[in-house]
């Protein structure tokens, strides 16, 4: 019997599951490598070239290469992953939930305002209604 | 005799590790974290442990996709500070007890935990940054440290009651260690947060009052707390909270709760931290 994701129904999150991790393998192992300044400096002068030695699929590496930061997750990637490909960018964490949520300079102000709150949150029928 | 005294539950925000290395941690934004600290500053340095149990994750620094152990104790003599990508923090290398770290392994293992055994590790914000909050910026670490690194990038991460029973396991182990060594734990991560997605900045301080209020007086509901839970309530890195119930698992069933701090934000987190001292 299938694996009951009953984590589904939270709205605005991808649980990093093995079923993502299996989608996501080349994908996140590319994004960690660029942990190294050796591999940065490849990327940087090869973009393609560089990404193209890790086998992961066309629309991820399209997704990879034009930031699509959600796109990431959804396919497989995992945050403490693709953070690493924002930071060889120069997008730190807090940048990329601005980027993540669509709110940009909003998301600082409401992190310090003491973050998003959780009623309304909980669900995604509660996302529906709005 | 090697015994347990205290436990530390601590948040390991990477920012608070940059704050400290360049110099801002009293600026407007860091300062109040910091304050929350200055206690425990204090305290460590009358109680002085010779060894922290250090239960924390690494954030796909030791371990990438490639490897994903579920428990890894560390079993080296020194661990350095890992280069996440902006080079290595400067902090002092972290210096082992081979020993004590064998001694738990084999122990562990013999009590039906199946722990996988590093011998050469480096390691990341989430062991060095709790390190710097209780420590601050020393030429070298006032104590030795057993690293125990629990995976929670990749869901499943272990279950809290499973946790919990580590920590029993872990007690068990040190205290039969022959070494006289004052042992301190600590349970590092959370508090709530997400850091994916559209609900990234999720924040849920009710929830992480109850989470507190259950470790400390209620550990064994707090340790049945599920996943689904965790996720939906504290954010998807929320989960990692679960290390808390080794520490918490670790120290007897009664303890005494001599310092609470906690606060909104760090950078996307709420950082909570809690010290707890066996009696």
């Amino acid at each position: 019997m299938a694996i009951d994701k009953i984590y589904d129904d939270i709205p605005g999150t991808v649980v990093f599951d093995s079923d993502y991790a299996t989608k996501g393998y080349h994908l996140n192992q590319f994004c960690i490598s660029l942990r190294l300044a050796a591999n940065r400096d490849a990327f940087k002068e090869d973009p393609e070239g560089y990404i193209d030695k890790f086998p992961m699929t066309p629309e991820q590496r399209e997704a990879a290469l034009n930031q699509e930061w959600n796109l990431l997750l959804e396919l497989g990637g995992n945050i403490y992953y693709t953070s690493k490909l924002a930071a060889f960018h120069g997008i730190n964490f807090q940048n990329l939930a601005g980027l993540m949520t669509g709110m940009g300079e909003d998301y600082r102000k409401m992190m310090l305002a003491g973050g998003r709150q959780i009623d309304g949150n909980r669900y995604k029928s509660e996302w529906d209604d709005q | 005799m090697a015994y347990i005294s205290s436990g530390v539950a601590c948040s390991h925000v990477p920012a608070l590790g940059v704050a400290s290395d360049s110099g801002i941690s009293n600026d407007d934004y860091y300062g109040p974290i910091f304050k929350g600290f200055e206690f425990s500053k204090q305290w460590i340095a009358k109680e002085k442990p010779d060894v922290v149990f250090l239960v924390y994750n690494d954030h796909c620094t030791a371990f990438d996709a490639r490897v994903i152990p579920t428990f890894a104790l560390g079993c080296a003599g020194e661990y350095h500070p890992a280069d996440e990508g902006w080079g290595p923090r400067p902090v002092p290398v972290v210096k082992g007890h081979r020993e004590l770290s064998a001694h738990i392994a084999q122990l562990l293992i013999l009590d039906s935990f199946d722990i996988t055994i590093m011998n050469e590790m480096e390691v990341d914000h989430g062991l060095t940054v709790p390190l710097t909050m209780m420590y601050g910026q020393p030429d070298e670490w006032p104590c030795l440290v057993v690293p125990l690194a629990v995976n929670v990038v990749q869901y499943p991460a272990p279950l809290g009651s499973r946790c919990y029973a580590l920590g029993k396991s872990i007690r068990k182990a040190i205290n039969s260690f022959p070494e006289d060594l004052k042992v301190c734990v600590f349970g590092t991560g959370g508090m709530s947060h997400q850091l994916q997605h559209k609900r990234a900045g999720l924040i849920n301080a009710e929830w992480d009052e109850r989470f507190m209020n259950l470790l400390v007086n209620e550990p064994e509901k707090g340790a049945s707390i599920e996943h689904i839970e965790y996720l939906r309530e504290a954010g998807s890195e929320g989960i990692e909270l679960v290390m808390w119930y080794v520490m918490r698992g670790a120290l007897n069933e009664k303890i005494e709760e001599i310092h609470r701090f906690y606060h909104v934000p760090a950078s996307n987190t709420a950082v909570g931290h809690m010290i707890l001292e066996n009696r």
